[in-house]
């Protein structure tokens, strides 16, 4: 086995640097992820998807696929009518088509489903299945969606007559940022977009249904993100008894928001193995990851930002977001355009407003917060391009216009112009702290030489603050459910544990971390703490990893249950010590008696104790186990300073990303070396959204990023060395001071980029923004001043 | 058609349509599951095995054309229990995240330092590029591998 190492020994258990207990299986081999599992008697699926953005379907023949003689069934919206399953909620109480009947609303939507006996005749079947479409016009361009002669998408809604996909949303005081505008000294105004783009996990989605007739007992295994959440959807839209599904995830290669929704292959799945009383499994390839399932961002905003006397004063923007066909966005029931009304970023401004249309298109639905806090990062984007340009236009340096005009830290509990309660920060601690790494006043310098040559070389600023951890149970839900979660955490009278989590891992190493939170609390050794999630009959109930919401409220519940086991536990040691309670005074592993340090009873003495026959205390029961659901007093927010250094080729337009700091502040930090990987995997996607990755479509919305050689991911040659510092500002609500990190890196990094690239690129060649990606083709452009919107 | 694949120092014989790829008669046959695929096009590098000694994406290679070749995966990557320095490296310098990229990466490591023992950071990368990770942003990949050259270095273990 790999070693695992405990922490450093002036931390002998608890938190610290600890290599990862998951690596062992990982390195060689041995990870179980869902194409992994084989069942007796399994069957394939695959699904046939549509050609056209947008078009009738008249009629689906299938019987040549039924021919095949591998071939069992062919499953279409007819079928899944009869079971009432055609349609499905999405996450956003929108309805999606599990299969198309009446017409297909994208390309790659799902039209029929083909049950065989290996996955090869599976997808040739496919090609024997024959659809007769009747094209209608299409619409990809958002702003093209609300013309009034645009076709409709959603003829399927009663009552809809254009192709918004909810009414008008707003946050702030309109008014109030009008007269703030007035009176400013400057404003800068900027049509944006932040385009599509796609999480892309290495692994893609999937699922193995396993219905037994006999029992009616539905088991999954299915790589998803949330899957307590998943298997009480699944128990509403098909009718079944929730504690009769199980769902198992096993290993996740990756999820970044992508394995969020229910997906229509699942539900075919599901219904292929009903139909069949075969397990069935559905696996997609990649054309169908990214054609199909779950995008993010393709928002289109118009921003606007003032300042007077030197500070930056009022930020408002108006924004068109882009849903596809169904609205199935990630986010809270309450909020539509999720928690993008932190886009006032880190600053104490005067005045805030935004309004956020959303419409459909005939793009694949989705809405998922790529590595997010469902639209912050957006939010964060906007704001810091927009100070970033106010920045260039001042003739100010970038860092000092965000010291000049930051929330200070006696601010905090700050509430901000959108109803947002800041819970703490030192933004100027934090953003000095990143120009110390990065040697700011030496970048300048060698910038000044660099233009004097005609080299353009750029030093783009970024600082964010995150909205993460959701959250409140009075402020938000999903789909009626509270997002709140459980912990439950036995201590075995040998004196190991076992906490069982509702956070789904898909990279973030729960297995080391959460043991760290009960090894800190109980003072038992990480290596003793076993971690179990991915099992909905072996976890308790919560909403599952996403929006950086592991840490501040799944990690909070380990805390708590952690802390009821110790309290218990106190009351046993008494019973052992033969003293009271009160007198007990604990210590990392031990209650001892107070001013007799001597006299004390170990944790693992006190478990054995627990579980053994001598007596307990009067009225106490055997035992010690601590459970805990976690309703997060208040969301939590991680800030970073990031600074971007970049060459521009003057003659190729492509940018190098020749350096990258990032200081975090995230609060309290669990295992640093852990928390530094999210980062690090943060800012290579951030370098892929800024530099290469987006989804695009042509007029008829054909979609032109359909497959790895188009939909372009960074590799080791795009990627620098990455430079990391960290301030800690703890949680003042956290059990441990914790805010949540997973996707701090993606926020920042965007902005950073792009303001490093329009660094370079203002003063020779007046170009103030670029919409991303700025791969060299849309650089060029710029230069020559012809910057375009990528759709 | 039948085939027989030397895998991992056996010899695997199975009846397979022509259009089987490597990678799912590796997965298939003898149920080695760790070595992954992950993409359409040849980009992504989660499938590399090494066929006779070089690393080869094993969704770009038919099943029918390794007949006769070797092949070694990741699950023959341990000697004996003990984990080749590769391994260790990603254990120990946080390598890896999800692991869905990481036997691919392994495979491609191992073959860049039989062949350059002692490789830079820019050759490292160079060796790599075939390859995405999705989750660790490379740099820890990086000095994994650098800490096998170093390893390896102060203790050949291979003949
Ligand atoms: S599976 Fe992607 S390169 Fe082989
Ligand atoms: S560790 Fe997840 S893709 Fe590399």
């Amino acid at each position: 086995m790999a070693t695992t190492t405990a922490a450093s020994p002036e931390t002998p258990i608890g938190y610290g640097r600890m290599k990862r207990k998951e690596d062992a299986r990982f390195i060689r081999g041995q990870g179980k992820y869902l194409d992994d599992i084989v069942l007796p008697g399994m069957l394939h699926g695959a699904v046939l998807r549509s050609p056209y953005a947008h078009a009738k379907i008249v009629s689906i023949e299938t019987s040549a696929a039924l021919a095949h003689p591998k071939v069992l069934r062919v499953i279409t919206a007819k079928d899944l009518e009869t079971l009432g399953l055609a349609w499905m909620p999405t996450i956003s109480y929108d309805s999606q088509a599990v299969l198309a009947g009446d017409k297909v609303r994208f390309q790659g939507q799902e039209v029929a489903f083909v049950i065989a006996e290996d996955r090869y005749s599976a997808r040739d079947a496919l090609e024997l299945i024959e659809v007769e479409y009747e094209p209608l016009p299409a619409v990809v361009n958002a702003r093209k969606a609300l013309e009034a002669d645009a076709p409709l998408i959603r003829d399927d809604k009663d009552g809809q007559t254009d192709n918004l996909a909810s009414p008008l949303w707003e946050a702030g005081d309109a008014e109030e940022a009008d007269q703030v505008f007035a009176e400013a000294d400057i404003v800068v105004e900027r049509e944006m977009i932040y385009p599509r783009c796609h999480p892309a996990p290495l692994e893609t989605c999937g699922m193995i249904a396993d219905m037994n007739p006999e029992t009616g007992q539905l088991d999954l295994y299915n790589g998803n993100q949330a899957p307590n959440a998943h298997r009480t959807v699944y128990a509403q839209v098909a009718g079944l008894p929730e504690h009769m599904i199980r769902i198992m995830t096993n290993d996740i290669g990756g999820g970044f928001g992508n394995k969020v929704p229910v997906y229509p292959g699942y539900v075919c799945a599901i219904v292929g193995s009903i139909v069949t009383g075969k397990p069935v499994k559905w696996v997609e390839d990649r054309s169908e990851n990214l054609m199909s399932t779950g995008f993010a961002r393709d928002y289109v905003m118009h921003g606007r930002i003032c300042a007077k006397h030197g500070r930056i004063t009022g930020v408002r923007v108006d924004v068109i977001a882009d849903h596809g066909a169904f609205d199935s966005t990630a986010q809270p029931s309450k909020f539509p355009a999720g928690f993008f009304h932190i886009f006032t970023g880190s600053y104490d401004l005067e005045a805030a407003h935004c309004s956020v249309k959303a419409v459909y298109t005939n793009k694949a639905p989705g809405g998922v917060a790529y590595r997010c806090s469902f639209r912050v990062t957006e939010a964060i984007y906007l704001v810091e391009r927009l100070v970033g340009e106010l920045a260039l236009k001042m003739e100010v340096d970038g860092a000092e216009l965000r010291m000049n005009s930051f929330i200070r830290p006696e601010q905090f509990p700050y509430e901000n112009k959108t109803g947002w309660t800041y819970d703490s920060g030192d933004y100027e601690k934090t953003m000095r702290e990143a120009m110390r790494i990065a040697g700011y006043d030496e970048l300048r310098r060698e910038q000044a030489e660099k233009r004097e040559r005609g080299e353009l070389m750029g030093i783009g600023v970024a600082f964010f603050t995150e909205v993460v951890g959701a959250g409140p149970r009075r402020h938000m839900d999903i789909l009626g459910l509270g997002m709140a979660d459980g912990a439950d955490l036995r201590v075995h009278d040998d004196g190991r544990a076992v906490l069982s989590i509702s956070a789904q891992t898909q990279g973030q190493a729960h297995e080391t971390t959460f043991a760290q939170i009960v090894a800190e609390e109980l003072g038992i050794s990480p290596d003793k703490i076993e971690v179990r999630h991915g099992d909905t009959d072996r976890t308790p109930f919560g909403l599952g990893t996403y929006g950086s919401r592991s840490t501040p409220v799944s990690g909070a519940s380990a805390a708590v249950a952690a802390r009821r086991a110790r309290d218990k536990a106190r009351l046993i040691a008494a019973g052992m010590l033969e003293t009271s309670p009160e007198d007990l005074a604990w210590e990392k592993g031990r209650w001892y008696v107070k001013g007799d340090p001597e006299k004390a009873a170990t944790i693992d003495e006190i478990a054995a104790a627990a579980y053994g026959e001598a007596p307990l205390p009067e009225g106490l029961e055997g035992g010690l186990e601590g459970q805990s659901v976690y309703d997060p007093p208040n969301l939590t927010y991680p800030c970073g300073a990031y600074i971007c250094v970049v060459d521009v080729d003057p003659g190729t337009a492509e940018v190098e990303v020749r350096r990258f700091i990032a200081v975090d502040d995230c609060g309290v930090r669990i295992n640093p070396m852990i928390v530094d990987g999210q980062i690090m995997g943060g800012l290579a996607e951030g370098v892929g959204i800024a530099l290469m990755e987006v989804i695009t479509f042509d007029e008829q919305g054909n979609c032109l990023n359909g497959s790895m050689m188009d939909y372009l991911i960074p590799t080791a040659l795009e990627c620098p060395d990455w430079e990391l510092g960290a301030t800690v500002t703890p949680c003042p609500h956290h059990p441990i001071g914790a805010k949540g990190v997973g996707e701090s890196a993606t926020n920042g990094s965007p902005p950073a980029i792009v303001n490093a690239v329009c660094d370079a690129l203002y003063r020779s060649h007046g170009v103030a923004h670029i919409d991303m990606p700025l791969n060299p083709a849309r650089v060029w452009a710029a230069m020559q001043g012809r910057a375009e919107p990528p759709q | 058609m039948e085939v027989t694949i030397n895998i991992n120092g056996e010899p695997v014989t199975r009846e397979i349509e022509p259009a089987l790829l490597l990678v799912h008669f590796i997965r298939d046959t003898p149920g080695l599951t760790g070595t992954h695929w992950g993409c359409d096009t040849s980009n992504c590098g989660a499938c590399v095995v090494q066929m006779d000694g070089l690393p080869v994406k094993s969704c770009t290679v038919l099943a029918a054309m390794a007949e006769g070749h070797e092949i070694r995966t990741i699950e023959a990557l341990s000697i004996d229990g003990v984990l080749d320095p590769v391994q260790q490296g990603f254990h120990e310098e946080h390598g890896l995240q999800c692991g869905f990229c990481t036997p691919g990466m392994i495979m491609t490591a191992r073959a860049l330092l039989d062949a350059n023992p002692d490789p830079t950071e820019d050759e490292i990368r160079t060796a790599i590029s075939g390859a995405i990770c999705r989750c660790t942003g490379y740099s820890n990949i990086v000095r994994a591998v650098r800490w096998a050259a170093e390893h390896e270095a102060a203790q050949p273990r291979r003949s």
